[in-house]
């Protein structure tokens, strides 16, 4: 509840322009990319700079009033959703890119900035910023930073946390830091840094970053393999990976999900075929094309039923592009879309690829699959309907069964979406009751009032795991 | 304002009437959000993009929140340009979503007086009736042509009205006289070998203020060898009357022009003005509900091809010469013809296949230049703020020509090189004129 009072503080701050508690406005924050998760928040703030943002924290900590940061709002585990109402913080007037340095290879940004945004305005200075999650075009690298986002490139270039080295965060008690610098080094204390990246929102609000940048890759070069069995295409990332070949991209399509992208994209992928991997490796040119043809030449062993290399920058760019709408596009074949982001080691993928279509059957659900192969990180994708309460629960088992099987397989219950609101009942599963009480103290230290972003990461309740023994 | 009783009837229509399947299949993804000209120019408010606005119909459907003043603001302040559908990966209807739920608004609310009035005699007086169209037209063209435009403008009498309709009045083409909007011919033989047989869909504004433009579109497929039927019975598309929420008469003028495009064995039914083409392509959904007419209306979209369309398949670029002195030229996409005709290559093609120009793609020429029918006068404060960036992109190419293929952009676009002062070294033309005058050099 935000009272007259607290209002008129809130108001005072950012002005009249930048606060809105109309039905309108807090509806259109009532939500992120998460299907079954909205709850109107109380109001919605726009700070214009880092003194702005303090300040309102300040008050919110007196009043204990949540704060729910947000950038686009395409969080995929409820994480922007303000399921206990307070105030969105949004950072649509903080989204500039405040520098590219080019002599100690950094970019220096404002949370609200989208991440392609950032990605074009590097490259033509021959730099590079690799964390590329299918959001790009609308996320931003707040929203990336809290949520560790990861990509298609993240096989060879790691994820958003491996190109965060310096932060500015307004801490739940109003208190400005600032972590690490334009340094290669640093170990100066605790990596604060680091443990900011991906905290959800939970730990305080990032208001500045300084990313790292690398020099662009000479060349790129892309293909599809083309599989009439799932396992041989699993098989093959495995192998590839094995013979200790680390391409940039390697990602898997089922055909279901190859189907509903065509037909969204039509730029003539395959849809005849069980499932493609989509491979893309860059660096000097003699390097690439060594590569590729190993790359090329392991699929064929695995039984691909061929193998094409993109012949242009532009029919590699729309590959690329399409794969990102795939959950998208799966909405094509019914309107709710509920996506996991299981993660097992590389080497378990192809036994995971079964264990979800077994559990798919199992439980009846219509799954499809795609993801990030290489990483062992896939998105099997349950196409269901919400108003079918009777579907919704034996989707709610498979997931669990999901879940169960990955971290069976060494895996975590997510990859890169996040804990957020939907995977916290299951977060204890991983890490244990000791791990998640270790996590909870840490968020006690930093925000003792449970201001920052409440109900998320840490669940009210488990859920009970339920070990069959045979 | 709405009274209670308005909103309890908006909110139990929506109930009754939204497509439920259609709102769910919006994932909330956000891939629409760049590209929404009210979401970037209103600094990226969620409540003026797509996706915040299916998710505000969805709240009222579901009775979440009442249909207030703001709920109608944000529906209200939307172009309608689409250019949400194409990138939509899930498919959503969006176009389909928003004309719904402005009918259902606008049925159940009582309009003061004036408005009213206007509404009436604009939708149901004027557009259905081409001869009144014509009269109206003639009226325009006598204050051209009597002097009168010429004091007008001299006393300043115009700086009366607000600044963007005084503009508005300098960029009005000089309109044909009655005569010329009366006798019009009904069929014409192709050029040359007989390729296609086509009909012509005139539209009521490209067939008054726009006479010269059809002119030329006739005369373009003459050349490309089509014979023509210009059915007399035709009307008004009803995009105005979709687009403002009068559904029903709309569906009114969509039966006239099926029947009126029923009569004749054509290969193709053709038109020159994207928003026209985009609301006819539509018929099928807007008579989904009475079956009689849901087939034909499928019969008739099929039919359907923007002039550029049928000169690329008829090769009419390769087999005429076409040649204009040496002139910068750049090309803004109509959003209907583009998001919804799904036309956008054909203009191209045909533009690069003229000797002598230089053609300039402009930065964002998928945007929408803020004209979107009589959005540019009722909701003119955003319009212009879209204008301001479009000529920003306008500008960067140092076009001489600004190439469009509809009424309500040409009009836009030469609002915006009058606002700019570019009048002397730029301007805007309809891409059948353009043509026409390639082929004629």
């Amino acid at each position: 509840m935000i009272t007259k009072q607290v209002k008129q503080l809130l108001l005072s701050i950012v002005g009249a322009e930048n606060y809105d508690d109309s039905k309108v406005e807090c509806l259109v924050y009532s939500y992120d990319a998460t299907p079954g998760y909205q709850a109107m928040p109380d109001a919605v703030i726009k700070p214009g700079c880092t003194a702005e943002v303090s300040e309102i924290v300040k008050v919110c900590n007196e009043h204990n009033i949540p704060i729910v940061p947000r950038g686009s709002g395409t969080n995929l585990s409820g994480g922007t959703c303000p399921t206990e109402g307070g105030l969105v913080l949004l950072f649509t007037r903080m989204n500039a890119l405040l520098e590219i340095d080019e002599e100690n290879l950094t970019a220096t940004v404002q949370p609200g900035l989208i991440t392609l945004d950032l990605i074009s305005a590097v490259e033509p200075k021959g730099l590079f910023y690799p964390p590329d999650p299918s959001s790009m075009k609308i996320s931003t690298i707040g929203g990336n930073i809290n949520e560790n986002s990861g990509g298609l490139r993240g096989l060879k270039y790691g994820v958003t946390r491996d190109y965060v080295i310096g932060l500015e965060v307004v801490l739940p008690n109003g208190d400005i830091i600032h972590t690490g610098g334009k340094l290669a080094k640093d170990v100066a204390g605790y990596d604060l840094t680091k443990l900011m990246v991906g905290s959800e929102g939970t730990l305080g609000i990032v208001t500045e970053a300084i990313l790292k940048l690398i020099p662009m890759p000479e060349t790129t070069k892309t293909m599809l393999a083309l599989y009439q069995d799932l396992d041989a295409a699993a098989q093959s990332v495995a192998k590839i990976i094995s013979n200790k070949i680390i391409p940039v991209t390697l990602e898997f399509l089922d055909r279901p999900t190859l189907v509903v992208v065509e037909d969204f994209a039509k730029i003539g992928l395959p849809t005849n075929v069980e499932a493609v991997l989509l491979i893309e490796q860059d660096g000097p040119l003699e390097v690439v094309e060594r590569d590729m043809k190993r790359m090329a030449d392991i699929c064929l062993e695995e039984k691909a039923v061929s193998v094409e290399i993109a012949e242009t920058e532009s029919d590699a760019a729309a590959l690329k592009t399409a794969r990102r709408t795939a959950l998208s596009a799966l909405a094509r074949l019914k309107p709710t879309t509920i996506l996991e982001d299981a993660t097992v080691p590389r080497s378990e993928i192809a036994k995971m690829v079964r264990a979800i279509n077994e559990i798919a059957s199992k439980h009846d659900v219509n799954i499809c699959t795609f993801g990030h192969a290489g990483d062992g990180n896939l998105h099997p994708t349950c196409i269901t309907d919400a108003r079918d309460h009777e579907e919704m629960e034996r989707v709610e088992l498979a997931f669990a069964d999901i879940f169960a099987a990955a971290i069976d397989l060494g895996g975590t219950i997510t990859g890169e979406h996040g804990v957020g609101a939907m995977k916290a009942p299951y977060l204890e599963w991983k890490l244990k009751k000791e791990g998640v009480a270790a996590m909870r103290s840490i968020k006690q230290a930093f925000d003792p009032n449970n201001i920052m972003n409440p109900g998320k990461v840490f669940a009210k309740e488990s859920r009970k795991r339920v070990v069959v023994t045979s | 304002m709405t009274t209670v009783q308005e909103r309890e009837a908006i909110a139990s229509q929506f109930a009754e009437k939204m497509n439920e399947d259609e709102l769910l299949n919006c994932m909330r993804c956000g891939f629409c959000l760049p590209h929404c000209p009210t979401y970037i120019e209103s600094g990226l408010k969620e409540s003026h993009s797509p996706r915040g606005r299916i998710a505000l119909m969805k709240a009222v459907t579901d009775g979440v929140i009442e249909p207030d003043e703001d709920v109608e603001r944000s529906l209200s302040l939307c172009l309608g340009c689409r250019a949400c559908e194409p990138v939509c990966p899930s498919g959503v209807k969006y176009g389909h979503l928003l004309e719904e739920a402005r009918d259902i608004i606008h049925q159940n609310k009582e309009h003061s007086f004036p408005v009213k009035t206007i509404r009436k005699a604009v939708f149901s007086g004027l557009f259905p009736h081409q001869e009144r169209m014509q009269n109206m037209t003639s009226l325009l063209g006598f204050y051209q042509r009597s002097g009168l435009q010429y004091i007008a403008r001299k006393t300043g009498v115009l700086s009366i009205l607000p600044d963007n309709l005084a503009t508005m009045e300098k960029v009005l083409p000089k309109v044909p006289k009655r005569s010329e909007m009366k006798n019009r011919p009904t069929e014409l033989p192709a050029m040359g070998t007989l390729l296609k047989k086509v009909a012509f869909f005139s539209g009521c504004l490209m067939d008054t203020m726009f006479l010269e433009t059809n002119k030329a579109t006739l005369k373009l497929l003459q050349l490309a060898g089509c014979e023509i039927v210009i059915p007399k019975s035709q009307a008004c598309c009803g995009a105005l009357h979709g687009h403002s929420g009068e559904k029903d008469g709309a569906k009114q003028l969509a039966k006239r022009n099926i029947e009126a495009f029923e009569a004749d064995r054509v290969d193709y039914i053709i038109t020159n003005a994207g928003g026209c083409g985009a609301f006819l392509i539509d018929y099928d959904h807007l008579l989904q509900d009475e079956p009689e007419w849901h087939e034909r209306a499928i019969a008739f979209k099929n039919k359907l091809k923007d002039i550029s369309e049928i000169l690329v398949d008829l090769r009419f670029h390769e087999k005429t010469r076409l040649k204009l002195p040496a002139q910068t030229i750049t090309f803004q996409d109509s959003c209907h013809l583009r998001n919804v005709m799904n036309t956008s290559i054909a203009p191209r093609i045909l533009l690069q296949a003229i000797e002598g120009i230089d053609f300039r793609e402009m930065k964002d020429a998928d945007r929408c230049c803020g004209s979107a029918g009589i959005y540019n006068i009722v909701e003119s404060e955003m319009s212009m703020k879209i204008l301001d960036t479009k000529m920003e992109h306008t500008k960067s190419t140092q076009a001489d020509v600004v190439v469009t293929a509809n009424p309500g952009c040409l009009l836009q676009m030469q609002l915006g090189i009058e606002r700019e002062n570019l009048g002397e070294c730029t301007k805007a033309v309809h891409i059948a004129d353009l043509l026409m005058k390639a082929v004629a050099l």
